[in-house]
């Protein structure tokens, strides 16, 4: 896993509340049996990201051309509800996201994203309304900067905001640890406990 | 002590470290796999060499791909079959309990857990599946993982987790002639929101939950996902221990006993705190259909499908409107006027063989209408034996639904059942976002008795009144 420590991107505002993995990417691209490749298929419901001929929406947000290379992207409350699939967390970095910015998000979908080196933050809805007024009215692209390690978000324009993280999921982050190597190290503790068991 | 909820009970007993800063490890005693969310899991293992610890804990089984047409064709679709073949490769491979695709044993993973009695009270099962809360039912906790979680849980038996907060749903009163479980669900769904149980863990109560069947109770914590939850649970009382005591994988005789009394500690303790308590009136609910894009928004059937305008702020009139767009359906239509394409009567909420019971009673003697296409989808091999014995198949085919072998179905678009763009269907499944049932389509969520009674008359009828 990549470490992520701080990063400056371009902000893209996906202002829909919900979002549902079965958006994020749709089931019938759900059969790779890799974890790569996913980037393709991000929002491609139809009347989502693509056309019926396959040619980019030129409604559907992301298709905007001062969100383009985003790495940020801000949505509304309760993202990645629904389905478990790792799949929208897949999707949404081989697309080049690596930092979620929303008033709330589903739970497994909200571990699912820590596992990938990705950063879900929950923001109060009144500065995620800001972001995204930021992001919609600035056509030449908006960019921020997330630093984790100070866990600050500011802008060159002033605006600042901090933000709470799980230590231990930060420090996981920053260190682009594997969950797995790190509970083996507690492999002793796991065999007490199986030797409780009946 | 402090009294405990369920919940606290069954965490606190599972925890294998608890350091200060960091989340807890947690054991697991039952993980199930399924072909979509595990190969990458595996892939990962042998990548760094690792083994599963547990292949003695670890059951898996091929339901979200599988074609539900006849099984001794070859599958066309290459990709679904490319899936189908490295689980059965992986679980050879690793050592696993495997029920393939022609086994007996075969199903919807959260419909066979139970029916094979892996699942249990007091366990910690988790699956690569977010609907996994379904085992709740039972008095376990049960929750939903991502993939690199199910890998974690294979290499170490064990899932990081922070604890989630307590939620009592308490059902007071009895639910009323023709109201379901799935319901009571859509009911507190629309409740609380789709977002209302986000982080917590649910308990539900109270007199309603009490007189639900295991099937009933199954439903009910099935959908708590779609309430945000990280899972529901069902305190096991004389009714769970009926259904499990002649399961396969449940011990018999003394044992069946001895773990009867210990699953009667599980309940929580009388003054238990919960972060959040919600209560609902079973005796004022109707039944439900869902007139948009996630599973919050529903009505009565005896209601009209809501304005947008009419929505609290803003956003929410944004939602309304998108969703009604996509449903293609105006405002203050009658629910009972929406006409449908396609009945789909399945999934890990209502497919078993009580749901299929339910179904017959109402189709028996009757004709599907001429333009539905209806189908249903036995939730297992085992159900779908258990409905041709007691002559279930002879019903639903005289009635002219399609009778099909196991698996998701029609739940998702990922397997050979599937809406068209624009097709409406009133479909038994858990989810009603855009695209679930395949690109395009349009599904209404309902109990199995609607779904049914919707398939003979062609648009949606109130079931209280069906004669
Ligand atoms: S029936 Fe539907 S919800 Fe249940 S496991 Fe299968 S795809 Fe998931």
């Amino acid at each position: 896993m990549e470490p992520l420590i701080k990063i400056t991107g371009i902000v893209a505002a996906l202002d829909r509340e919900n979002v549902d993995t079965d958006q994020i990417i749709p089931a019938i691209h759900l059969k790779r049996i890799e974890r790569t490749g996913f980037g393709q298929f991000l929002f491609s419901q139809p009347g989502w990201r693509f056309l019926p001929d396959g040619n980019p929406n030129p409604e559907f947000e992301l298709n905007q051309k001062h969100y383009q290379g985003a790495t940020v992207l801000v949505a509304g409350k309760n993202f990645g509800s629904g389905s478990s699939r790792e799949h929208a967390p897949w999707a949404l970095l081989d697309y080049g996201f690596k930092v979620i910015l929303a008033p709330s998000f589903a739970d497994i979908f909200f571990n699912n994203c820590f596992q990938n080196g990705m950063l879900p933050i929950v923001l109060p809805e009144n500065e995620i309304k800001k972001l995204m007024e930021k992001a919609q009215s600035k056509l030449e692209g908006y960019e921020l900067t997330v630093d984790l390690e100070n866990l600050q978000l500011t802008d060159t324009d002033g605006f600042s905001v901090s933000f709470v993280t799980d230590m231990f999921r930060r420090d996981c982050l920053m260190q682009g640890l594997d969950d797995i190597g790190i509970t083996l190290q507690n492999e002793n503790k796991i065999s007490e406990y199986e030797e409780t068991l009946s | 002590m402090q009294p405990q909820t369920m919940f606290d009970k069954i965490w606190n007993s599972h925890i294998v470290s608890d350091e200060v800063g960091k989340p807890t490890i947690l054991y697991i005693d039952l993980h199930l796999v399924h072909e979509v969310t595990s190969p990458q899991a595996f892939e990962g293992l042998r990548l760094a060499g690792r083994k599963v610890r547990r292949p003695d804990l670890t059951v898996a089984t091929v339901d979200h791909n599988v074609p539900t047409t006849d099984r001794s064709l070859p599958i066309i679709d290459q990709i679904s079959k490319k899936q189908i073949e490295t689980l059965d490769m992986n679980a050879k491979e690793f050592g696993i309990t495997y029920f393939d695709m022609f086994s007996s044993g075969q199903g919807i993973v959260h419909v066979i857990g139970p029916e094979q009695g892996y699942t249990q009270p007091g366990k910690t099962i988790v699956c690569g599946d977010s609907h996994t809360a379904t085992h709740g039912a039972f008095g376990a906790f049960a929750l939903g993982i991502g993939t690199s979680e199910v890998e974690h849980v294979l290499a170490t038996q064990c899932l990081v987790q922070q604890k989630p907060k307590n939620m009592e749903i308490r059902v007071n009163g009895s639910l009323p002639f023709g109201v379901t479980a799935k319901d009571l669900i859509l009911a507190i769904i629309g409740q609380i929101g789709v977002g209302g149980g986000v982080g917590h863990v649910i308990e539900y109560t109270g007199e309603a939950i009490r007189s639900l069947s295991m099937a009933g109770r199954m439903t009910v914590c099935n959908m708590s996902i779609e309430a945000g939850a990280r899972a529901g649970m069902i305190a096991p009382d004389e009714t769970t221990f009926e259904y499990l005591r002649d399961k396969p994988q449940v011990p018999q005789g003394e044992s069946f006993d001895a773990a009867v009394e210990k699953w009667k500690s599980l309940a929580s303790d009388p003054g238990a705190k919960f972060d959040k308590v919600v209560e609902i009136d079973a005796s004022k609910l109707t039944p439900f259909v869902s007139w948009g894009t996630n599973p919050g928004m529903v009505t009565s059937v005896s209601g009209i499908v809501p304005d947008p305008e009419t929505f609290n702020n803003d956003s929410e009139k944004a939602a309304a409107r998108r969703a009604l767009e996509y449903m293609g359906l105006q405002p203050n239509t009658p629910i009972k006027e929406i006409t449908l394409d396609k009945v789909f009567i399945g999934s890990c909420t209502n497919s078993r063989i009580e749901d299929l019971r339910s179904v017959a009673s109402i189709v028996k003697d009757k004709k599907v209408n001429a333009n539905v296409n209806a189908i249903i989808v036995p939730g297992s091999f085992t159900v779908k034996l258990k409905a041709e014995q007691e002559g279930l198949d002879d019903i639903f085919k005289n009635a002219g639904f399609e009778w099909r072998e196991a698996g998701c179905s029609m739940c998702l678009g990922m397997n050979p059942d599937i809406l068209q763009p624009g097709e409406r269907s009133a479909s038994t499944s858990n989810r009603n976002f855009e695209g679930r049932q395949g690109p395009g389509g349009r599904t209404h969520l309902v109990s199995p008795e609607m779904a049914a009674a919707a398939a003979i008359a062609g648009h949606f009828v109130d079931v209280r009144e069906w004669k």
